[in-house]
C-alpha cells in the first residue's frame, strides 16, 4: 500500500491504496464518486475524463498514487467550482438546454472534455469542437446537439448567448 | 480490467531512478505518462515486477537550447512539446506531429521520450525523430552514452535503450537556412493511429530544393528515410513535377505490414501520395 494525498472536487483526503489501483476506481470506489464511469478497457473512450491540476485527462489511464499532491475535479465538482452553488456549470446546462445526450453514458466525459477545451479556446469553430473532443466516444447521438452544446456553452461563457433556436438542436 | 500487482517507486532524480531500476528486479518497467504502457497493464500484456514512475523526475521535463541544438526532456508532455515556442522556431515539424497524437487527455500525460522509448511503428514522433537526425541520449549504471536515431529504432517495439537504461533527453540539430516542414498523415477518424505517415524538412535555395529529408512513419516495423526520394530530390528544381517523380520512390526499401487498416501493397501506394503531399508543402508548394 502507498499513502496518497490529493483533493478532490474541493475536498482534501488521505488513502492508503495499492498502486495499481487506477484514479477512476479510487474515485468511484473508495471515495464513492460514482458520476465518473467507465465505458472501455483501452483508453479510448474518454467516458472517465476528470481534470488533474486543471487538465483533462482519462482517469482509467493514470494510477491512484499518481494523483498524490494534485487536485482532481470530476463532474460531481463542476457545479460548485464556478462559485454559484448548486447551479449547473454552464456546459452542464448547455448539454441539457441542446439535448446532448440520449443515453448520458458519455456525457460525464464530454462534459469534462469540453470544460478543458473551452479553458483552452474559448471561441471554438465547429471543427475546433470535434477535434478538442476526438477522445470521447459516444455511441448514440451522433455528436450533432453535442456540437451544439458545446457551442451554446461558449457563447454563454463569453457573454453572448446563441440560442436553441439559432443552434437548431434537435429532440 | 486491473493491472496485476507490482511494487511501486517514485524517484525525484535520474540517479535515483536508475537505483530503483537496478534495485527492481527481475521485470522493470520504467513509467513515463502512462498511455502506452497502462493499457497493456491493464490488458495483462505486461505484468511487470516493479513500476518506477518518473512523473517526479523534474530535470526530466522541459526545452531547452544547447548551441546548435534543441534538447527536449523525455519527460516532456506532448501538450507541452505542442506549445513550447523553441520547438515552434527551429522544429516545428515536432509540433505539428504531436498535434495529431491521439486526443486531448492523451496529450496532457503522454510524453515525448515515452512516445520514442515505446517505438510503435504506427506511432507519430519516431519518423520526426529520424527525419530530423535526432539524437538520444541514454543514462545508465556506467553514464551516459548518445545514440542517433538511425541506430535508436531497432525493431518492432524495439529500442537501443538496454536493460536498466533511461532514455533522459532527445537533441534535436537546429535547422538553419530557409527549411520548411511538413507532416502529411492519413487515419481514420475514430483512431488517430497512422495508418501511413510522411514527415518532410525541405531546405530550398534559389528555386531549388537544396536537400529532403523523409520519414516515413508504418512502413515496416521501425520508422525508416525514404532515401531514394531523398536522393532524387537533391538539387531537383522545385517544381510540382519533380516532386511527384521523387514521390514515385517512397515505397522503395520499405516492407509494410497487412492489418485491419491496410494491406501492403495500399501502404505502398499510400507512402507515395503523402511524400508527394508533404515535400511540396515543405517546399512551399
Ligand atoms: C487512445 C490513444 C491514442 C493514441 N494515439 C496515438 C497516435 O495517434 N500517435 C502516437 O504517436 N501515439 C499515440 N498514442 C500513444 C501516446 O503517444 C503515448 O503517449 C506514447 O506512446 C507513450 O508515451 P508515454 O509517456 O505515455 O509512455 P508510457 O506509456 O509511460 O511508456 C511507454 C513505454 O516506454 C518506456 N519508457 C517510457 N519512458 C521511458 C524513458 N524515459 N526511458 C526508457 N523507457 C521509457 C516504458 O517503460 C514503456 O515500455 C495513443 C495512446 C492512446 C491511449
Ligand atoms: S474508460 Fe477511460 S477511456 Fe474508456
Ligand atoms: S449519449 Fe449514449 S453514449 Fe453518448
Amino acid at each position: 500500500m502507498t499513502s496518497i494525498n490529493v483533493r478532490v472536487d474541493g475536498m482534501s483526503y488521505s488513502d492508503d491504496v495499492e498502486p495499481r489501483t487506477l484514479l477512476v476506481h479510487y474515485l468511484r470506489e473508495t471515495l464513492g464518486k460514482v458520476g465518473t464511469v467507465v465505458g472501455c478497457d483501452t483508453s479510448n473512450c474518454g467516458a472517465c475524463t476528470v481534470h488533474l491540476d486543471g487538465e483533462s485527462v482519462k482517469s482509467c489511464t493514470v494510477f491512484a498514487v499518481q494523483a498524490d499532491g494534485c487536485e482532481v475535479t470530476t463532474i460531481e465538482g463542476v457545479s460548485s467550482s464556478d462559485g454559484t452553488d448548486g447551479a449547473l456549470h454552464p456546459v452542464q446546462k448547455a448539454f441539457h438546454e441542446m439535448h446532448g445526450l440520449q443515453c448520458g453514458f458519455c456525457t460525464p466525459g464530454m462534459i469534462m472534455a469540453s470544460i478543458d477545451l473551452l479553458k483552452e479556446n474559448p471561441s471554438p469553430s465547429e471543427t475546433e469542437i470535434r477535434e478538442g473532443i476526438e477522445g470521447n466516444l459516444c455511441r448514440c447521438t451522433g455528436y450533432q446537439n453535442i456540437v451544439r452544446a458545446v457551442q451554446q456553452a461558449a457563447g454563454e461563457m463569453s457573454g453572448s448567448p446563441a440560442g436553441a433556436d439559432t443552434l437548431g438542436a434537435q429532440a | 480490467m486491473i493491472p496485476a500487482p507490482f511494487a511501486y517507486a517514485r524517484p525525484t532524480t535520474v540517479d535515483e531512478a536508475l537505483q530503483a531500476i537496478a534495485e527492481g528486479g527481475e521485470d522493470v518497467k520504467i513509467l513515463a505518462g502512462g498511455q502506452s504502457l497502462i493499457p497493456v497493464m491493464r490488458l495483462r500484456l505486461a505484468a511487470p515486477e516493479t513500476v518506477v514512475d518518473l512523473s517526479k523526475v523534474s530535470e526530466l521535463r522541459g526545452v531547452r537550447e544547447d548551441g546548435d541544438s534543441l534538447v527536449i526532456g523525455a519527460m516532456t508532455t506532448h501538450a507541452d512539446v505542442v506549445r513550447d515556442p523553441l520547438i515552434q522556431q527551429y522544429a516545428p515539424l515536432i509540433a505539428e506531429a504531436t498535434e495529431t497524437v491521439a486526443d486531448r487527455q492523451v496529450r496532457h500525460r503522454g510524453t515525448f521520450g515515452g512516445a520514442l522509448a515505446h517505438a510503435d511503428p504506427a506511432g507519430d514522433l519516431p519518423a520526426v525523430a529520424l527525419a530530423l537526425d535526432a539524437e538520444f541520449v541514454i543514462a545508465g549504471q556506467n553514464g551516459r552514452r548518445t545514440v542517433p536515431a538511425a541506430d535508436f529504432f531497432v525493431d518492432y517495439l524495439t529500442t537501443a535503450l538496454e536493460e536498466g537504461e533511461l532514455l533522459v533527453e532527445i537533441r534535436v540539430p537546429k535547422l538553419t537556412g530557409q527549411w520548411g516542414m511538413r507532416y502529411e498523415k492519413f487515419n481514420r477518424v475514430a483512431q488517430a493511429w497512422s495508418i501511413v505517415a510522411v514527415a518532410a524538412a525541405v531546405r530550398r535555395e534559389d528555386g531549388h530544393i537544396a536537400e529532403a529529408r523523409i520519414g516515413l512513419t508504418n512502413m515496416g516495423p521501425t520508422p525508416l528515410r525514404a532515401r531514394a526520394t531523398e536522393a532524387a530530390l537533391a538539387g531537383a528544381a522545385a517544381t510540382p513535377e519533380a516532386i511527384a517523380e521523387a514521390a514515385r520512390s517512397a515505397a522503395e526499401g520499405t516492407s509494410p505490414s497487412s492489418d485491419l487498416n491496410a494491406q501492403a501493397d495500399y501502404r505502398e501506394h499510400l507512402v507515395q501520395v503523402l511524400t508527394r503531399r508533404a515535400v511540396s508543402a515543405a517546399a512551399g508548394l
